[in-house]
């Protein structure tokens, strides 16, 4: 892409790099890393939807757009505090605002013996050797604008280790915060995650809003899971009702590891998720749950590719999405079983509800198996709420709109049943009749 | 309390009430049989408000109201309630939550204070014990799992806690062994007052056996042929309904 061509989008990032004091600038690996993700972001821009990744999320609007570079006052903003409470979650805590850590909201005293927990703008103050491989990742594909832009521009997001044999109890809660600020801004967070072998860890993603903006957030989380390690990962997503939010995860998981992700993505105006994973030793295994619940413009696209690469590998995935007025979801679940991954079992389930005829929910599940003696199933639908339960429910007195909010709450809560802290299943469980259509 | 008067009803197109004439008064019980395809249940769910029926002509009113001009969900709170023929599982809504809102979405149409969940606890469990119903049911989702048993008691159960003034029983008797029939008929039985109408719709006489209607009708071709007191319902279980077929409605003074 030529200067001329240039987005007033790609324009202001990179007016926001050229001025951008990022932490850890100075290390020779590091600056190289950034400039040259940078300059792949700005020759290729913003993918298009020509692009099969990118067919059904146009970004041409976006395009249009200009970020200001990060926030002055991220350190000191006033936020609201409660938002960013959430019961059954009172452990170890980092809070970003607008993508700038916050000791002074953050819980890090205390910490469990074995686990390591800093924003990584410390992290790279003392010895950045240990992050070296996890950034100087080079996006290469042309769809990766955004990890790209990340890549150049993060300077702040969590560095979790968990040393081996380790079994922390208590879910570390990662909050990130939107604030209001004078206008658009950009922020970026990146996170590296390792739990050692036979380690033991439960995380808490939050994106919060304290007050309404139209903010560009862009989160890069690469988790490796090391042999017998088990992570149980949640995702409520409420970021605030006009922001454009992009999170791009990796999971590797080694032998024996188990990985469980329940995602609710509730907030934002435009929302994309992309989700790696790789099922890379003998007998690991993942679960992933996810619930989007749309209304008004909302646009809200979940990519997830999971990738079964050794023996007796397993995964299944449930996934349900609720659009209504001209919301529109769309939800891609990729599964490749690799040459020689045999004896693995995939199962993926996405299931959808149109709330409404303007509404739009496109979902797509793709199989591609290499492997001998695989299990593998899947199944999507989209469909509207069955006129004969609506019809049970008002003849029993209970109002049209009730009965479909039951119905649709119904249809969504299944999907969290399996995790085990029940206050925060039932924060889940609440956020989403809250965002149901009038009950 | 329930006035139906020349009832016209149409479904995909095609006439199946026509022209049905009955009045229930508050503590009746009455029976209405016939043959398959007469329109037993399209009267049931013309009554309740199901969506796909079309009321071509006549009218329903219920205590002086129009009950067509009614949702379903008003019909309820005013007091109609249907025992369906196929109640409908609904996987991930609780039995018991669902039974709350019920009775306060109707409690609060009606300008009633809602029940807490102390007070509608306590109501529920003085009615398991006359419907004989185990409160495991409570704990499951609504009908999910319920073998059909289980779910015709459960309309019943339902029936007991929301109080209508009018029950109307779609085939409830339809496929359940002698046990279960008998378990549902002690249920509906339980129900009986001076100010409660039922409209008990059959197939089979045997219903009639356990619960005893104080009048029978029998429905044909959409019309209703024939009225008399519970001998008629024993007349229809020798005879079968052919006879009917051959009646003429307009000599058969068609009201009860």
């Amino acid at each position: 892409m030529s200067e001329a061509q240039r987005t007033p989008f790609v324009e202001s990032l990179l007016e926001a790099a050229a001025q951008a004091q990022l932490p850890g600038s100075g290390i020779g690996w590091l600056d190289a890393a950034r400039r040259e993700n940078l300059d792949a972001f700005a020759a290729a821009g913003l993918p298009d939807t020509r692009m099969e990744a990118w067919k059904y999320t146009a970004l041409r609007a976006l395009g249009q757009r200009r970020f200001a570079p990060g926030d002055v006052q991220a350190a000191t903003r006033a936020v609201d505090e409660a938002a960013c409470a959430l019961p059954g979650v009172d452990g170890p805590a980092l809070v970003f605002v607008n993508g700038v850590f916050r000791a002074d909201l953050s819980r890090l005293d205390n910490l469990p013996a074995g686990l390591g927990l800093l924003p990584l703008s410390l992290a790279l103050q003392g010895d950045a050797e240990p992050l070296r491989f996890a950034l100087s990742r080079h996006y290469r594909e042309g769809g990766d604008a955004f990890a790209r832009l990340n890549a150049a521009l993060a300077g702040d997001g969590l560095v979790l280790r968990l040393a081996a044999h380790t079994k922390v109890t208590e879910p570390v809660h990662l909050v990130m915060i939107g604030a209001a600020a004078d206008g658009a801004l950009a922020w970026h967070v990146r996170h590296i995650i390792e739990l050692g072998e036979g380690s033991a860890l439960s995380l808490v993603e939050h994106h919060v809003a304290s007050g309404e903006q139209q903010h560009l957030g862009t989160q890069v989380a690469d988790v490796v899971l090391r042999k017998g390690a088990q992570l149980r990962h949640v995702t409520l997503q409420n970021a605030s009702s006009g922001s454009t939010l992009v999170r791009h995860g990796s999971v590797q998981l080694d032998e024996d590891a188990q990985a469980t992700l329940y995602v609710l993505e509730l907030g934002g105006a435009l929302v994309r998720h992309d989700l790696h994973a790789t099922l890379a030793g003998d007998r690991a295994r993942m679960e992933t749950r996810g619930v989007f619940v749309l209304h008004d413009r909302q646009h809200v696209d979940t990519q997830m590719a999971l990738r079964h690469q050794a023996l007796n590998t397993a995964s299944e995935s449930i996934w349900r999405g609720v659009a209504d007025q001209r919301s529109r979801g769309v939800f891609r679940g990729a599964i490749v079983v690799a040459e020689g991954a045999d004896g693995s079992d995939a199962s993926l389930s996405s299931k959808n509800l149109l709330l409404s005829g303007q509404a739009e929910i496109d979902t797509k599940p793709e199989l591609e198996i290499y492997a001998d003696e695989v299990k593998a199933a899947h199944g999507a639908t989209v469909g509207q709420l069955d006129e004969r339960s609506l019809f049970y429910l008002r003849s029993r007195g209970i109002p049209l709109a009730e009965a479909r909010a039951m119905l649709t709450a119904a249809f969504c809560r299944a999907v969290f049943e399996s995790l085990d802290n029940d206050a925060l299943r039932e924060h889940l469980d609440q956020q989403l009749m809250a965002h149901l259509p009038s009950a | 309390m329930l006035k139906i008067e020349n009832l016209h009803a149409r479904v995909e197109g095609k006439d199946i009430l026509k022209g049905l004439t009955l009045t229930v008064n508050a503590g009746e019980v009455h029976a209405i049989m016939g043959p398959n395809g007469a329109g037993k249940s399209t009267l049931g769910n013309v009554l309740a408000g199901r969506d796909g029926y079309e009321v071509t002509e006549g009218s329903v009113t219920f205590n002086g109201v129009d009950l067509l001009a009614l949702e379903p969900e008003a019909r309820a709170a005013a007091g109609v309630f249907l025992a369906f023929q196929y109640p409908v599982e609904i996987p991930g809504v609780n039995n018991t939550y669902f039974l709350r809102a019920a009775l306060n979405a109707q409690r609060k149409q009606r300008g009633e204070k809602e029940l807490d969940s102390m007070q509608f606890l306590k109501l529920v469990r003085e009615k398991l014990k006359v419907m004989q119903i185990s409160d495991e049911l409570l704990h499951r989702a609504v009908n999910e799992g319920f073998s059909g048993g289980e779910k015709k008691r459960n309309e019943i159960f339902q029936m007991a806690v929301l109080e209508p003034k009018l029950a109307i029983l779609d085939e409830t008797d339809s496929g359940l062994d002698i046990d279960a029939l008998k378990q549902v008929a002690q249920g509906v039985n339980a129900l009986r007052s001076s100010e409660r109408g039922f409209l008990v719709i059959t197939h089979y006489q045997r219903l009639l056996d356990y619960i005893e209607p104080d009048f029978v009708h029998v429905l044909a071709d959409g019309r209703i042929v024939e009225s008399g007191d519970k001998t008629l319902a024993l007349k229809l279980e020798e005879q079968g309904y052919a006879w009917v077929a051959d009646k003429d409605p307009a000599l058969s003074g068609a009201s009860a």
